[in-house]
């Protein structure tokens, strides 16, 4: 080979090699992020149908009641204004703990109860996932922009 | 006063780093010999002070004095003496000042192991470690100064997270930060001899041993991680794909693409340009490493930091030493040249193209690990990618990679032809293929998956048994012939045969484990993969700093006693933090792993347990062990004695010492 047919070669293996790599990766995301909702978001019918998301929130205070079997548990996450039931088959983690922060990995059915396949709480008493204070600061805002029209119906009409 | 001692010994520290970092670079640019002979005593000189300070710190947990923020933060009158000790670096402040210190080990080190280089070489080196040193010295003292007192003095700490309060992170952080900080003395060589102009061959010779040793330190630091999170995390699980091992996963890909490329750079001449920016690319990510692990981005056991403060400095300190350095490289590198010719098919191409595997494999990690900060930092809402992502792009990426890591010991340098190469491994191929169709069967279900692991694992072996058949065999007696061989050939294949041993590891850990998660009342038997667990109940007991609740397990095997298992349900006294200890049978063809879930209230002591069988597990660390094996042979080589030998001579000026040095390296390649 000439060493410009070479060079041709090395590139163009390259370039190909890159677009292989490129679609894999792209490919890998597409499918494998799960997304994080907020309790208030998955009332309002804005997380997926049909589709695994993680919620973030607190475990409810008094919510965290087991099956017969010790292995099922039924628990509701919370945002402090809206609040979704959570089932768990399995053991959870050592920091899971009524009024904690948690995540939860799952499918929200038509009856709105998640079904988790994992759940997620961190490694340190005081601390927690951001996933979760996120959702509670959301709410937080949510509400307040909800509230706020009721207590000024001018504003809209101002408008 | 101890801690203040600490304190000081470390504002020394940073002086006499300053000064290293500025004094010999401008030495080498002037050409002035005195301020490049400056560049060891301040090198000793800086060791010293830090390893002050580090001893102050490490008294101040040692005595209790709770006066001291870091220490009353971290530490608890309770925890048992090796744990004191250990808590030095179980914090942010503390992690920061053993990287430091480690640091200042690294460049009394090159100080010392450096007489054979050229004084030019040696002051440059140094000078870009003292800066580095400069950077985190000055992030210690401004932001994160582990001697702060704390006044009123605490009555008793607040304890060392009881996750950390195990033999496995006396050893873990340690060992990866060697590993770490040593890719700076790779990143010092590179920049050195871009600052130099001077690029041959002989700074890849320089730095391969160094850049070896760190990533022997890094390859057990991590194996020692994943095995901790193995048995400690209680799930079973040995890799997480976890923002922060991927941290510490990154800079491991680029290093061993780096210690690939340098022996090539050495050997032949070629991928210059390349080498050195995977030295720069492998300690930038050593040092993005610490930024996601240390700034509070991610958040996970490993993050102690929430200031952002410390986040933006860390940043900026990142944003400064990437960016000078590639474009130092810039300006640079055109002068370096693209080195030695070579073929399509040319064991350069195999080792090449395994570079770039592994340098895309490192990029794919890095693009799942930051795309949720990314993502978050522009306001698309939260997200996370989890496992599955990194296991789809990962195992297409390494197939080819391992396939080729077979070929690459066997090809010719230069240029080899396909049919010929084809024709000595069919024989290899063949046979690797056969047992891994065959293989699985004997072990349980057929599944292409677990195939495809066993023949990309049994393919290397085969591999490095003909290259040794091939280096083996012939005239002389087969001892004399294998005492011929160079450790670091042996070291290579050790290294090969340990990543054939993790494939095996993983693949029949994922192809076969079984993992339940079930209620049992005292007396229940569980029936798993042959074996009968028995639950005989738990007990209360009292640890040092810990109340437990102690189960016991009988495992049997056809009414045979195997085991008994003691897994333990912690609560720790201070914080208060429950943990989970699972006790583990340990074996050559894999583990019974036991852990206790919850009790189950209302009940006559029942619990939710989970009993996992992990086929092969221990063969994933066993595989790492073999690999960071293969890096101590490689650097036990004769040429390095050699070395030492030959700069004791050139004491004495003679040059000629380094022809033959020359010559025998030429033998080997």
């Amino acid at each position: 080979m000439k060493p410009r047919q070479k060079r041709f070669m090395f590139i163009a293996v390259a370039v190909a090699a890159l677009a292989l790599v490129v679609g894999l990766v792209l490919n890998a995301l597409e499918n494998n992020v799960s997304l994080y909702f907020t309790p208030t978001q998955v009332f309002n019918n804005e997380a997926p149908h049909g589709r695994s998301f993680r919620i973030g929130g607190l475990v409810q205070e008094g919510s965290v009641k087991r099956e017969a079997d010790g292995l099922t548990v039924n628990f509701v996450i919370t945002d402090k204004h809206k609040s979704i039931p959570v089932v768990f088959k399995g053991i959870l983690p050592d920091l899971f703990t009524e009024g904690k922060g948690v995540v939860a990995q799952g499918r929200v059915e038509a009856d709105g109860v998640m079904r988790a396949d994992e759940v997620l709480a961190k490694h340190d008493e005081n601390y927690m996932a951001p996933e979760a204070a996120d959702a509670l600061k959301k709410a937080e805002t949510a509400n307040a922009a909800a509230a706020a029209p009721a207590s000024a119906p001018a504003a809209p009409a101002a408008k | 006063m101890i801690p203040e001692i600490g304190h000081f010994a470390l504002i020394v520290a940073l002086f006499l780093a300053f000064c290293l970092g500025v004094l010999p670079i401008i030495g080498a640019a002037r050409d002035n010999a005195v301020l490049m002979g400056a560049a060891r005593p301040l090198a000793y000189g800086q060791f010293v002070f830090l390893s002050i300070a580090f001893a102050c710190l490490t008294y101040a947990f040692v005595v209790n004095d709770f006066s001291v923020l870091y220490v009353a933060q971290h530490s608890n009158s309770q925890l048992p003496a090796i744990y004191k000790v250990s808590a030095v670096w179980g914090g942010h402040e503390g992690s920061l000042l053993l990287w430091s210190f480690l640091l200042a080990g690294w460049i009394l080190a090159v100080a010392l192991f450096s007489r054979h280089l050229p004084g030019e070489m040696v002051a440059r080196v140094l000078g870009v470690m003292g800066l580095v040193s400069v950077g985190f010295l000055l992030f210690m003292l401004f932001t994160s100064n582990p001697f702060e007192r704390l006044l009123p003095a605490a009555a008793d700490g607040r304890d060392l997270n009881p996750l950390l309060q195990d033999p496995g992170l006396v050893i873990h952080p340690p060992m990866l930060y060697m590993g770490y900080v040593g890719f700076s003395v790779a990143f010092a060589f590179a920049i050195a001899a871009l600052l130099g102009g001077r690029m041959d061959a002989t700074w890849a010779r320089w730095s391969r041993p160094w850049t070896t040793v760190a990533w022997v330190f890094m390859t057990g630091g991590i194996a020692i991680g994943s095995w901790w999170a193995y048995y400690e995390l209680g799930w079973g699980g040995w890799w997480f794909w976890d923002p922060v091992e991927n941290a510490s996963f990154m800079p491991w890909l680029i290093g061993t693409a780096l210690i690939h490329s340098l022996a090539v750079t050495e050997k032949r001449g070629a991928f210059k340009s390349w080498t050195v920016l995977l030295a720069i690319a492998a300690f930038s990510l050593s040092l993005m490493g610490t930024f996601l692990v240390r700034s509070g981005v991610l958040t996970s056991v490993h993050s102690f930091a929430a200031d952002p403060k410390r986040g933006i400095f860390i940043l900026s300190f990142l944003v400064v030493v990437i960016g000078a350095s590639l474009l130092l490289f810039a300006w640079r590198a055109p002068k370096i040249g693209l080195g030695g010719k070579f073929d399509l098919l040319s064991r350069e191409s195999l080792l090449l193209s395994n570079n770039v595997l592994l340098s895309v494999a490192a990029a794919s990690v890095f693009i799942g690990t930051l795309y949720p900060l990314f993502m978050d930092a522009l306001g698309q809402g939260k997200l996370s990618v989890g496992p599955p992502y990194f296991e789809a792009v990962f195992v297409p990426l390494m197939v080819p990679m391992v396939l080729m890591m077979g070929l690459g010991p066997l090809a010719r340098w230069k240029k080899f032809s396909a049919p010929e190469l084809a024709k000595r491994i069919r024989w290899a191929f063949a046979s690797a293929a056969l047992i891994a169709l065959l293989l699985p069967l004997t072990m349980g279900e057929w599944s292409a998956m677990v195939a495809l692991g066993l023949l990309l694992a049994f393919w290397i072996i085969a591999s490095t048994m003909l290259s040794l058949r091939e280096r083996l065999a012939g005239r002389g007696s087969f001892m004399q012939r294998a005492r011929g061989q160079p450790l670091s050939y042996y070291g290579m294949q050790s290294a090969h045969l340990g990543v054939a041993i993790f494939i095996i590891g993983v693949t029949l850990v994922n192809g076969y484990e079984t993992e339940r998660d079930v209620r049992m009342e005292v007396g229940d038997t569980l029936r798993e993969g042959g074996y009968e667990f028995r639950f005989n109940g738990a007990t209360e007991i009292e640890g040092p700093n810990y109340m437990a609740a102690k189960g016991n397990m009988t495992v049997s095997k056809k009414g045979k006693l195997v085991t008994e298992l003691y897994p333990e349900k912690r609560q720790y006294n201070a914080s208060g933090m429950p943990m989970t200890e699972a006790a583990i049978d340990t074996g050559w063809l894999g583990d019974l792993y036991v852990s206790l879930g919850e009790p189950i209230p209302d009940s006559n002591g029942a619990w939710a347990v989970r009993v996992y069988i992990k086929p092969f597990v221990d063969w994933i660390w066993a595989g790492c062990l073999l690999m960071a094996l293969g890096g101590v042979l490689a650097i036990s080589d004769r040429r390095y004695r050699l070395h030492r030998k030959a700069a004791v001579k050139r004491g004495a000026q003679d040059k000629s010492s380094m022809g033959n040095i020359l010559a025998t390296e030429g033998k080997q390649s």
